[in-house]
C-alpha cells in the first residue's frame, strides 16, 4: 500500500521537509504557548492568518504574504489593545476584526477559493520549492528569536511582578513572543492549515508537561512527540487523501491522552506509596 | 423623504421573507448573545464561548454529510463538548489547555468532514455556510425552533441570575453562601452552548464570537452596572445586526462582484465599530471612567 | 559573579524623602520619609490599600513619584537594580508546569537576561548553595507547581538572594502561609539577613510573627507613614495622629492588636485584618 513515491515525488520531498521544519518550530513555541496559556491567541493567529491568505487570494498576490501580514498584525493589534482590557476578551475580538475582513475577501472572490480553502486545511500536496526555501528561512529566524527571548520570557511566564522588578521589558517581551507567533503560524498554516496549525502548537507540549518537569526535557520530548505526529501524518494524509489537518489532531489527542493516563497512575502509586508509609 | 427610503432600504426590502426572518431571527440572536455575553466577559470565558463555535462547526458538517439541518449538529456537538471541558479542568490554566485539546480534537473532525461533504454530497459551498453562516438561507421551519430556543434560555438566565452573579464574581463566597458554583457554572455552560450554536447559525461558527464577545466588551466599558451592561449590549448586538442585514442587502448592487457582500462581514465590522467607539471615548478628559485595572 | 559594594557603617542603604505619589490625582502616598540602615529588618505594616505595594514600586523604579527623591546606596532608584532583591506575594502557576525548583532558582540568577542559558559548573553550584541556604535543597527537583506555598516562598526568596542584594523587599510574604509556615519563613529572612548583612522591608498585615525579628516598623495609612521602633510606633497618640481619627493599640498576651473606634474596644475594626479594611476606612 505504500509506494515509494511518498519518498520520492519532488512534491513529497518538499512536504516532507516542510512538515519538518514546522514540526521543530512548533515544539518550541509550543512550549511557551503551553506554559504561558495563551492557547487561545495561538488559536485566533492561525485563523487571522487564514483571513490573509484569503485577501492574497482575491488580490493575487503570493498567499504566503497576506498570511504572514495578517497573523502578525493580528499579534500586533492583541499586544497593542492588550494593554487596558482582559487578554482573552481581545484575542476573540481580533478574531472577529481579521475573520470578519475574511468573510468580505471569500465572498469577493468569483473564482471557487480553492486557494483559500487550502490554506484552512492545509494540502501537502501544496508546497512548492520557493515556499520550502521560505519557510526554512522563517522558521530559522523564528527560533533565534525565540532563543533570544528564553530567560526573560521563562521568567515573565513564571512571575511578571519578578520580571518587572529586573528590568526586563514585560510588555515589550509579550508582544515580540505573539510576533514570533504570528511569523511561525505563516510557515505552519500551509502545510496543516490554519484550523489545525493551533493542535500541532499545543498538542505536544500538553503531551509532555504530563511526562517530565524539567523545561529541557519538556521540549525535548515535545520535539519528538512533535515529530512523530507530522510525520504519521503526512503518510496518512498521503495515503487517505484527507485533510492532513485530521490526523495531526488526532495523533496529537491521542498522545495526550496516553500521557494523561500515565500521569494518572503515576500520582496513584505515589499516594499508595505515601499511604503505605503513613501507615 | 421615500427616496432617501429608498437609498437606505434597496427596493423589495419589506416584502422579502428571507430578509422578514432573517431580521427576526438575528435581532432574537443577537439580543440572547448580548446578555449572555456580558457574564461570558466578567467570567473569563471567551475562550471557551469561542471554542463551543468550532466545536458546534464540527456537528454541522456531519449535519451536512447526513443531510439534517445544520442547528442540530452545532447544538449537539456545542452542548456534548462544553460539558466535557467544564468536566475536564478547574483551574484557570488547566482549563485554558483542556479548552485547547477539545478543540483540537472538534477541529480534526470538522476538517474531516467539511472535506467529505464537499467530495461526497457535491455541496462545494459547506465550508462555506457552516464557517461563515447563511442568514439569508434559513428555513422558515428553523425560526420557531431557534425563538423557542431563545425564549428557554432568557428564562433559565433569569431564574439563576442571582446565583450566577455571585459564582461569577465571586466563587469563594458563593461557595460559602451554599451556591453549588459546579452546577450553576455547568448549567451556564449548557445555556452558552445553545446561545452560540444559534450564533454559529447564523453568521457562522468562525464569527459567532464576534456576536457573543463584542457588543458585552463594549458595554462593559460604557457602564460599570452589570444589568444596564446586558441591556447596552443586546441592543448593540442587534442594531449591528440588523444594520448588517439591512447593507448586506443593499450591497446586491454594489461592486465588484454585484453578488452581494456577506452580512457576517457587515455584523464584524459594526461591532468593532462600537467597541472602538467606547474605547475612545475613555481617552477623552473627564469621560469619568476609572481605568480597568488589568488582570494578570 | 556579582561582587559585593562595600557599605560604610552608617551610611542609609535606602533612603527616600518626602516623596508624592498619586494615580490620576489620587494622592496614594504623601510626604513619606524613610532611611533603611545595612542589616535592618523592618517590618511595612499597614491595611490593605494604604499603598505598601505601591512604596515597594517606588524603590523598585518601577513607579517615579512626583515629588522627592529616592537613593538606594546613594544612587536615584532604576529599575533592573541588582542590589534590591523582590520577592513577589504568590506564584500563580499550573501544576503540571515543567519547571523544577531549581529551575525557577536559576531564574533569579540571569533570568533578566536574553538568549539562553549555557550549561555551568559554577551556576549549578550557585543555585545549589542557594537552596541549602534556604533549606529547599530535599526538594530542589521537585515540580514548582506542585510545591506548598511555604516552599514556594523559600524558593522565591533563594531567587531574590541570589544578585547578592543588599535590600531585600518582601511583599507579603506571609499571607497564603498557615502560622508555622510564616514563622519559619520570617526567622529565614531574619537569619539570612543578618549573616549577609543584608536590609530586608517585609510587608505584612499582621506584625505579631514579626515582633521578635523586626528592628523598626513602618506603618503606612491613609498616605502616611511613620517609622520606628515597635514601642515607639504602636502608640495609641501616634497612630490616632496617622489615620486621623481616634484608633487604639490592644496587647493581649504579648501581641499586638490596632483597632480602629474610640475608648471601648470591643466595637473596634482590627485595621491591619484583610477583611475589614474597607469598614474602617470609613
Ligand atoms: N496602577 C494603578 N492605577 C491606579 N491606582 C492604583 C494603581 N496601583 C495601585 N493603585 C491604588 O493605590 C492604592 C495603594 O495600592 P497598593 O500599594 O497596592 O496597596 P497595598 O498597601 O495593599 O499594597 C490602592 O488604593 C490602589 O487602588
Ligand atoms: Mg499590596
Amino acid at each position: 500500500m505504500l509506494d515509494a513515491g511518498i519518498f520520492t515525488q519532488s512534491f513529497m520531498i518538499h512536504a516532507w521537509i516542510g512538515g519538518t521544519i514546522v514540526a521543530i518550530l512548533s515544539a518550541f513555541i509550543g512550549f511557551f504557548v503551553v506554559i504561558r496559556g495563551s492557547s487561545f491567541a495561538a488559536h485566533a493567529l492561525p485563523q487571522a492568518g487564514f483571513a490573509g491568505g484569503a485577501g492574497a487570494v482575491l488580490l493575487n498576490i503570493n498567499p504566503l504574504c497576506g498570511l504572514a501580514a495578517f497573523a502578525v498584525g493580528g499579534a500586533l493589534l492583541i499586544g497593542y489593545l492588550g494593554d487596558k482590557e482582559r487578554n482573552d476578551v481581545i484575542t476573540a475580538l481580533t478574531l472577529v476584526a481579521t475573520l470578519g475582513a475574511g468573510a468580505l475577501f471569500l465572498g469577493l472572490t468569483n473564482k471557487y477559493a480553492t486557494g483559500a480553502y487550502a490554506l484552512l486545511f492545509g494540502q501537502i500536496v501544496g508546497v512548492s520549492s520557493d515556499q520550502v526555501v521560505a519557510t526554512a528561512f522563517i522558521g530559522i529566524v523564528c527560533l533565534l528569536c525565540l532563543a533570544f527571548l528564553y530567560r526573560p520570557l521563562l521568567l515573565a511566564s513564571v512571575s511578571r511582578e519578578i520580571a518587572e522588578a529586573r528590568g526586563v521589558p514585560v510588555r515589550l517581551l509579550e508582544i515580540c513572543f505573539l510576533v514570533v507567533v504570528g511569523l511561525a503560524t505563516a510557515i505552519i498554516v500551509p502545510v496543516v492549515g490554519a484550523l489545525l496549525c493551533f493542535s500541532l502548537l499545543i498538542g505536544p507540549n500538553a503531551t509532555s508537561v504530563y511526562l517530565t518537569s524539567s523545561p529541557g526535557k519538556a521540549m525535548a520530548l515535545s520535539l519528538l512527540i512533535s515529530l512523530v505526529t507530522v510525520w504519521i501524518s503526512i503518510v496518512l494524509a498521503y495515503i487517505s487523501g484527507w485533510p492532513i489537518g485530521f490526523f495531526v489532531s488526532m495523533t496529537g489527542a491521542l498522545l495526550y491522552a496516553c500521557a494523561r493516563a500515565v500521569h494518572y497512575f503515576r500520582v496513584k502509586n505515589i499516594r499508595l506509596k505515601a499511604g503505605i508509609i503513613q501507615c | 423623504m421615500i427616496r432617501f427610503l429608498n437609498l437606505l432600504f434597496a427596493p423589495g426590502f419589506f416584502q422579502n421573507t428571507q430578509v422578514m426572518n432573517a431580521l427576526l431571527l438575528g435581532g432574537v440572536v443577537a439580543a440572547i448573545s448580548g446578555v449572555v455575553g456580558v457574564f461570558v466577559v466578567i467570567r473569563g470565558q471567551s475562550f471557551v464561548g469561542h471554542a463551543i463555535a468550532d466545536f458546534g462547526g464540527a456537528g454541522a458538517a456531519i449535519a451536512v454529510l447526513m443531510g439534517i439541518n445544520t442547528l442540530w449538529g452545532f447544538l449537539g456537538f456545542g452542548v456534548l463538548s462544553a460539558a466535557v471541558v467544564e468536566l475536564m479542568g478547574d483551574r484557570a490554566r488547566e482549563h485554558d489547555l483542556a479548552t485547547g485539546i477539545v478543540l483540537s480534537v472538534a477541529l480534526g473532525v470538522e476538517s474531516l468532514f467539511l472535506y467529505l461533504d464537499t467530495h461526497f454530497t457535491g455541496q462545494a459551498g459547506a465550508p462555506m455556510m457552516i464557517l461563515f453562516g447563511s442568514i439569508f438561507l434559513i428555513k422558515p421551519s428553523t425560526v420557531s425552533i431557534v425563538v423557542a430556543l431563545t425564549a428557554a434560555t432568557t428564562v433559565i438566565i433569569i431564574t439563576i441570575y442571582r446565583p450566577l452573579l455571585l459564582c461569577s464574581i465571586d466563587p469563594d463566597l458563593a461557595r460559602t453562601r451554599g451556591v453549588p458554583v459546579r452546577i450553576v457554572s455547568l448549567l451556564f455552560i449548557v445555556l452558552l452552548s445553545f446561545v452560540v450554536a444559534e450564533g454559529s447559525f447564523i453568521i457562522g461558527a468562525l464569527l459567532s464570537t464576534a456576536l457573543l464577545i463584542g457588543p458585552a466588551a463594549a458595554a462593559i466599558r460604557i457602564t460599570h452596572k452589570l444589568g444596564l451592561a446586558m441591556l447596552y449590549s443586546a441592543v448593540l448586538g442587534t442594531l449591528a445586526v440588523w444594520i448588517g442585514i439591512v447593507l448586506a442587502y443593499d450591497s446586491f448592487l454594489w461592486p465588484p462582484v454585484r453578488r452581494g457582500w456577506p452580512v457576517s462581514f457587515f455584523v464584524c465590522a459594526l461591532i468593532l465599530l462600537f467597541y472602538l467607539l467606547t474605547r475612545l471615548r475613555e481617552k477623552l478628559p473627564g469621560s469619568g471612567i476609572m481605568m480597568v485595572r488589568r488582570v494578570t | 559573579m556579582i561582587s559585593p559594594v562595600k557599605v560604610k557603617k552608617g551610611d542609609a542603604i535606602l533612603s527616600i524623602e518626602n516623596i508624592r505619589v498619586q494615580f490620576n490625582q489620587r494622592c496614594v502616598l504623601n510626604d513619606v520619609n524613610v532611611q533603611v540602615f545595612p542589616g535592618e529588618f523592618i517590618g511595612l505594616i499597614g491595611p490593605n490599600g494604604a499603598g505598601k505595594s505601591t512604596l515597594f514600586k517606588v524603590i523598585l523604579g518601577l513607579l517615579s513619584p512626583i515629588q522627592g527623591s529616592v537613593r538606594v546606596l546613594g544612587r536615584a532608584a532604576k529599575s533592573g537594580d541588582r542590589l534590591i532583591g523582590y520577592v513577589p506575594q504568590k506564584l500563580f502557576l499550573d501544576p503540571n508546569i515543567p519547571l523544577r525548583a531549581r529551575d525557577l532558582v536559576a531564574l533569579g540568577l540571569d533570568g533578566h537576561r536574553w538568549g539562553i542559558p549555557l550549561p555551568s559548573k559554577v551556576r549549578k553550584k550557585r543555585v545549589d548553595e542557594m537552596l541549602k541556604a534556604v533549606d529547599a535543597y530535599r526538594f530542589a527537583d521537585s515540580p514548582v507547581g506542585q510545591l506548598s506555598g511555604g516552599e514556594q516562598q523559600r524558593l522565591l526568596i533563594a531567587q531574590a538572594l541570589l544578585t547578592d542584594p543588599q535590600l531585600l523587599l518582601l511583599d507579603e510574604p506571609l499571607s497564603n502561609l498557615d502560622i508555622k509556615s510564616a514563622y519559619e519563613v520570617v526567622n529565614l529572612v531574619s537569619r539570612i539577613g543578618r549573616e549577609k548583612g543584608i536590609a530586608v522591608i517585609l510587608v505584612a498585615h499582621d506584625m505579631n510573627p514579626l515582633l521578635s525579628v523586626m528592628d523598626r516598623v513602618l506603618y503606612l495609612a491613609e498616605g502616611k507613614a511613620v517609622m520606628g521602633r515597635v514601642e515607639d510606633v504602636f502608640r495609641n497618640d501616634v497612630l490616632s495622629g496617622l489615620y486621623g481619627y481616634p484608633v487604639e493599640v490592644l496587647h493581649v498576651n504579648g501581641r499586638i492588636m490596632v483597632v480602629g473606634g474610640n475608648n471601648s474596644g470591643i466595637n473596634g475594626y482590627p485595621l491591619e485584618c484583610n477583611c475589614c479594611k474597607s469598614e474602617a476606612a470609613t
